[in-house]
C-alpha cells in the first residue's frame, strides 16, 4: 500500500507557511519564557556550587546553550541555504536570512559570557587558542553573511551568493567542535558528548538541558517572527500579501 | 539530470572539495595550532627554545613554594612522565591549585628553570558539588591509607 506522502513543496510557499508561522509562534515564545525560568531558577538555586570554581560556573547554563546554538544554527543556515540554491525555493532563502541574526547573537554571547569567565578562572579574557579562534571565526561568517545579503540590492542574486559564502563556512562548525580533541587548548574539553556520560553532577546537567531547551525555543520563536517579517517584505507585491496587509488595517 | 540534481552535486562536490582542504591546511599547520608544550615535549626539545612559548601541564602536588618578596612563586609542572621547575611574579589565577592544569608562558633558561611572565589555569571538564570532590578524596586517602599501612596524615 501506497500512503501518499506529505508535500512538502505546500509548505515551502511563503503564502502557506505565513499563517502556519503566526500559529506557531505563542507555543514557542510561551515554550521559550517557562523553560527558561525553570532552567534558570534549577541553575541558581537547585544546582550546588562547583567544587573548585565554587558560584562562577553558573555562568556556563547561558555559555553552553550559546555556543551549542551557534554552531546548530549556522548548520540550519546552510542547510536553508543549500535547499534554497538547490530546489529554487524562495522560502528557505528567506529562513537562511531569517536564521542569521539569531546566530551572531548566540555566537556573540558564547564569546562574551566565556570572556566573563575566563578573566578569574583561567587569569586572561582571551587567549588564541583553537576553540576561542575558531568560535571567533564564526562570528565573523555570520557577519559576513549579512553584510554580503545587504550588500546586493536584488533579493534572489543576494540569496544566492550569501548562500554560497554559508555553505562554504559549515566546513568550520566541525573544527569549532572537535578543536579541543585535535589541538591541546586552554578551553576545557566537552562535558558532554555523544560516547561518553557527562562528567557532572545530575542537577547541573539537569539545569543545562532546561537552558538549553530555552535556548531553542527562543530561537524558533524569534526566527519565525524574522522570517514572517522578510516574507511581507519580499513578496509585497503579490496579491496574498496585498489581503494580508489589507485584512491587518 | 535535472538542473536541481546538478545544482545538489556541484554543492556536495563543493563541500567535500573545500573540507579536503581545510584538513590539508589545518594539519600543515599542526604544529603551530598548539597552545602548549608538555614537559616531555620540552625535555625532547620538541619546544622552540631561542624564544617565548607555552609549557602547560599539572602541577605537581607539594611543589608550591613562595619566595620571600611575597608575590613570586616557585613550582613544577609535570605531565607525570617529566618535570620542569617554573618561577613566576605575578598574580596566580582563582583556578590555581595543586594538582589542577596550569599553562604558562615565557621563557626556558639555560638553567632549566621556565620562567613564566604569564600563568593560566586551565580547567577540565568535571563539575561536582564540593560534597562529592570530599568523599572522593576521602576514598583516595583511604585508599593510600591501606597501601601505607594506615599510616595517618599529621
Amino acid at each position: 500500500m501506497s500512503t501518499a506522502g506529505i508535500n512538502w513543496f505546500k509548505y515551502s510557499s511563503p503564502a502557506t507557511f505565513y499563517p502556519l508561522a503566526g500559529r506557531m509562534i505563542p507555543w514557542f515564545a510561551a515554550l521559550a519564557v517557562v523553560s527558561a525560568v525553570a532552567g534558570l531558577y534549577l541553575g541558581f538555586f537547585v544546582a550546588p556550587p562547583d567544587y573548585q570554581q565554587g558560584d562562577a560556573y553558573r555562568i556556563m547554563f547561558i555559555h553552553v546553550p550559546a555556543a551549542w546554538m551557534s554552531m546548530f544554527i549556522y548548520v540550519v543556515m546552510a542547510g536553508y541555504a543549500a535547499l534554497g540554491l538547490i530546489f529554487n525555493t524562495r522560502l528557505s532563502a528567506m529562513m537562511a536570512s531569517a536564521l542569521a541574526p539569531t546566530g551572531a547573537m548566540f555566537t556573540f554571547l558564547a564569546l562574551w559570557t566565556g570572556a566573563l569567565w575566563g578573566k578569574p578562572m583561567w587569569g586572561t579574557w582571551w587567549v588564541w587558542d583553537a576553540r576561542l579562534t575558531s568560535e571567533l571565526i564564526l562570528l565573523f561568517l555570520y557577519i559576513g553573511y549579512m553584510s554580503l545579503e545587504a550588500a546586493i540590492d536584488d533579493p534572489r542574486r543576494a540569496s544566492r551568493a550569501s548562500g554560497l559564502l554559508a555553505i562554504v563556512g559549515v566546513v568550520n562548525v566541525p573544527i569549532i567542535y572537535y578543536s579541543v580533541q585535535w589541538w591541546n587548548t586552554l578551553h576545557q574539553g566537552a562535558s558532554i558528548s555523544f560516547d561518553k556520560a557527562p562528567t557532572m553532577a545530575a542537577t547541573m546537567l539537569a539545569a543545562l538541558l532546561v537552558m538549553t531547551f530555552a535556548c531553542w525555543m527562543y530561537a524558533i520563536a524569534i526566527v519565525l517572527m524574522r522570517v514572517r517579517n522578510i516574507i511581507l517584505e519580499r513578496e509585497r507585491h503579490s496579491e496574498w500579501v496585498m489581503g494580508v496587509l489589507e485584512e491587518e488595517k | 539530470m535535472k538542473p536541481r540534481h546538478k545544482r545538489l552535486v556541484f554543492i556536495v562536490v563543493g563541500l567535500a572539495g573545500i573540507g579536503i582542504a581545510a584538513a590539508l591546511i589545518l594539519n600543515a599547520f599542526r604544529s603551530n595550532l598548539v597552545f602548549f608544550f608538555s614537559p616531555s615535549q620540552v625535555v625532547a626539545q620538541e619546544a622552540p627554545l631561542d624564544r617565548s612559548f607555552r609549557l602547560g601541564g599539572l602541577v605537581k602536588e607539594g611543589s608550591l613554594e613562595r619566595l620571600e618578596d611575597g608575590v613570586t612563586v616557585r613550582f613544577l609542572v609535570t605531565d607525570n612522565a617529566q618535570t620542569i621547575p617554573v618561577i613566576y611574579t605575578g598574580i596566580l589565577p582563582d583556578l590555581f591549585r595543586e594538582g589542577q592544569g596550569v599553562v604558562t608562558q615565557g621563557m626556558l633558561g639555560e638553567d632549566g628553570v621556565f620562567r613564566a611572565d604569564e600563568v593560566l589555569a586551565k580547567h577540565d571538564e568535571t563539575y561536582m558539588p564540593p560534597e562529592v570532590a570530599e568523599a572522593l578524596e576521602k576514598a583516595k586517602a583511604a585508599g593510600a591509607g591501606q597501601v601505607e599501612e594506615g599510616g595517618e596524615k599529621p
